[in-house]
């Protein structure tokens, strides 16, 4: 039985349509893993009442019509909106909260037949790159090499624990510095972040609304084009998503890259980054030569700044978009002593519904955003921002197509291994992903081999904008030449 | 940039967060380390260039101006931690 949860989202739909499979023989298998998988605390809220009736729904509709997901069990990240079903963002200050609404995201991906598990695990509003800062405590990595328990990474690493522990086919995750492609390179499995405007950011709890995209994080690269066809597409209730049409990602699979111009960026050869990735990085750029690729030496002169960029721009958004979380309309409400007024509310609710990280954050915002300080933090981030963006639009002009670099400068860590780290340590996480959400483009992490311990590691390929089609086929090339297949051995 | 025990209370003010007096030298300690890395920002040159307004070059669009929504008391106070009458409830405000 448990081998179904195994299945990709490709196999799952042509047995599903074939008649060889139903939703709810899948779907009863997937809640079967995820009760026996609490070790990984992954699922934190889990639906398996909507997700038999989805099920039950989606077997009805079976048929040669059927939509592009139906009846396929999927994991949705705390920080999508889902009515009736607690999203609390990680956060103790939306404990309790029930949405009204649905997100624009998981109303298409149950439009298109997807059966909803449960909600995932993610550090508080998407802050942090480990998923230690979640108010439901750490996700564990099913990879592990010894006694220790392995971050999954994050913001979303619940979502990628789920996925790469076979507890779902797929699952949503967001990312605004790198928070699907580092814990999918961590977790050995696949995640795609689009452009942004390319998916509707209505009803995603948002923490720095010009950077935040979701994605889908999958099994393969093939899952991927499946589940982000049905993510993408115009949406109205959001002003930034574009009214572009949605080419056919599945169909764009055609393995040939021949002709195609990959941009290698000299920049990123960072200093203290093991041999172990650089190793991989050149084996990845071999397999695209191998496979008819053009290889181009670049630079990306203002990488070094993305970091700093990011840790004004991220925090200053933030600062603003968490404003609302007051305890007047949502979520948590301090108790309050005599004689307290509104602003001992709002400082204790906030001081009691946020975490450390979120705080630390939200304050820092506050400070580049303060009189005074606006223009040397806040406007010289946004400049140093354009420039960013700009070294990208130069190497696309020399006609390059896509940018193959590592995802990650290391391997999964240990949970807690980072605690007595200054923050600044663990912002290094992204140093490979953040220059992609300065400047808007897609980026998709691979999975492409193991370190000495026999930990997974992943290459980033970055797109050029709204050619997520010829994105998702380059990596789709490079995933068949590196063959990865291993999978973390059972031991939750 | 080191920031002092006082630029901490006033920020956590600011950001109506209340920071218990003992947690503030460990705070601006934190906020010291994040603004030194901000600081390489210093060294570009950012001279006559714009800053980054929207990511993707596009005009947000605008709808027409009419109602389209509405009749939704009961759902929009459905997660408030204090509502009574068909209102949020909180403490006085104006003395």
């Amino acid at each position: 039985m448990s081998d179904l949860t195994k299945l990709t989202i490709s196999a799952a739909r042509d047995a599903l349509r074939k008649g060889d499979l139903t939703s709810a023989e899948l779907t009863a298998a997937c809640l079967t893993e995820i009760d026996a998988a609490d070790a990984l605390n992954a699922f934190v809220h889990k639906t398996p009442e909507i997700a038999m009736e989805q099920a039950k729904a989606a077997d009805a509709r079976h048929g040669a019509d059927a939509p592009s997901l139906n009846g396929i069990p999927l994991g949705i990240k705390d920080l999508f909106c889902t009515k009736g079903v607690a999203s609390q963002a990680g956060s103790r200050i939306l404990e309790g909260f029930k949405p009204e609404y649905e997100s624009t995201v998981t109303t298409q991906l149950f439009d298109a037949g997807a059966v909803m598990l449960g909600k995932l695990n993610m550090d508080e509003f998407a802050m942090g790159s480990s998923n230690e800062t979640s108010t439901y405590g750490d996700a564990v990595n099913p990879w592990k090499v010894d006694d220790r328990a392995l971050t999954p990474g994050g913001s979303s690493g619940g979502s990628a624990s789920a996925v790469a522990a076979d507890l779902c086919l797929g699952a949503t995750g967001t990312d605004t510095g790198g928070s699907i492609r580092q814990p999918a390179a961590f977790t050995g499995i696949t995640g795609i972040k689009p452009t942004y405007g390319r998916v509707s950011r209505w009803g995603i709890v948002a923490f720095a609304s010009s950077l935040d995209q979701a994605g889908p994080m999958t099994k393969d690269v093939r899952d991927a084009a499946i589940m982000l066809q049905a993510m993408c597409g115009h949406d109205p209730k959001d002003s930034t998503s574009a009214d572009l049409a949605v080419p056919d990602f599945e169909a764009a699979l055609t393995g040939d890259i021949r002709g195609k111009t990959i941009g290698i960026p000299k920049e990123y050869h960072m200093e203290g980054i093991p041999a172990e990735i650089e190793k991989l990085w050149a084996d990845g750029t071999a397999m695209l030569k191998d496979a008819g690729a053009k290889i181009v030496d670049i630079s990306l002169p203002h990488t070094k700044y993305a970091l700093p960029a990011y840790y004004v721009i991220a925090p200053a958004e933030a600062s603003s978009n968490l404003a609302r979380y007051d305890g007047v309309r949502f979520g948590h409400r301090a108790k309050l002593d005599a004689g307290d007024g509104i602003t001992e509310m709002y400082e204790k609710t906030r001081a009691e519904g946020f975490g450390h990280e979120v705080q630390r954050r939200v304050m820092i915002g506050t400070y580049v955003l303060s009189a005074g300080f606006y223009d040397a933090y806040y406007n010289r981030a946004r400049k140093v921002r354009t420039l960013i963006k700009q070294d990208f639009e130069n190497v696309f002009a020399q006609g390059v197509d896509a940018i193959l670099t590592p995802a990650t400068p290391s391997a999964a860590f240990g949970l807690g291994d980072m605690t007595d780290a200054d923050p600044v340590q663990m912002y290094l996480n992204d140093v490979f992903t953040v220059t992609v959400n300065l400047a808007g483009l897609p980026g998709i992490a691979v999975p492409a081999g193991l370190d000495r311990q026999g930990l997974p590691l992943g290459l980033q390929l970055i797109g050029r904008p709204w050619e997520e089609a010829d994105l998702l086929n380059t990596a789709y090339s490079l995933e068949r030449a590196a063959g990865f297949v291993a999978k973390p051995a059972k031991w939750w | 940039m080191s920031i002092d025990t006082d630029t901490a209370r006033k920020v956590a003010k600011l950001a109506r967060i209340r920071v218990q007096e003992d947690a503030l030298p460990a705070l601006a300690s934190e906020f010291s380390a994040i603004l030194g890395f901000i600081e390489q920002l210093n060294e570009v040159d950012v001279e006559g260039v714009e800053p980054m307004t929207s990511v993707t070059p596009q005009r947000l669009k605008r709808r027409d101006d009419v109602v389209t929504d509405g009749d939704q008391q009961a759902a929009v106070l459905a997660n408030a931690p204090d509502a009574r009458e068909g209102f949020f409830a909180v403490p006085k405000v104006v003395e």
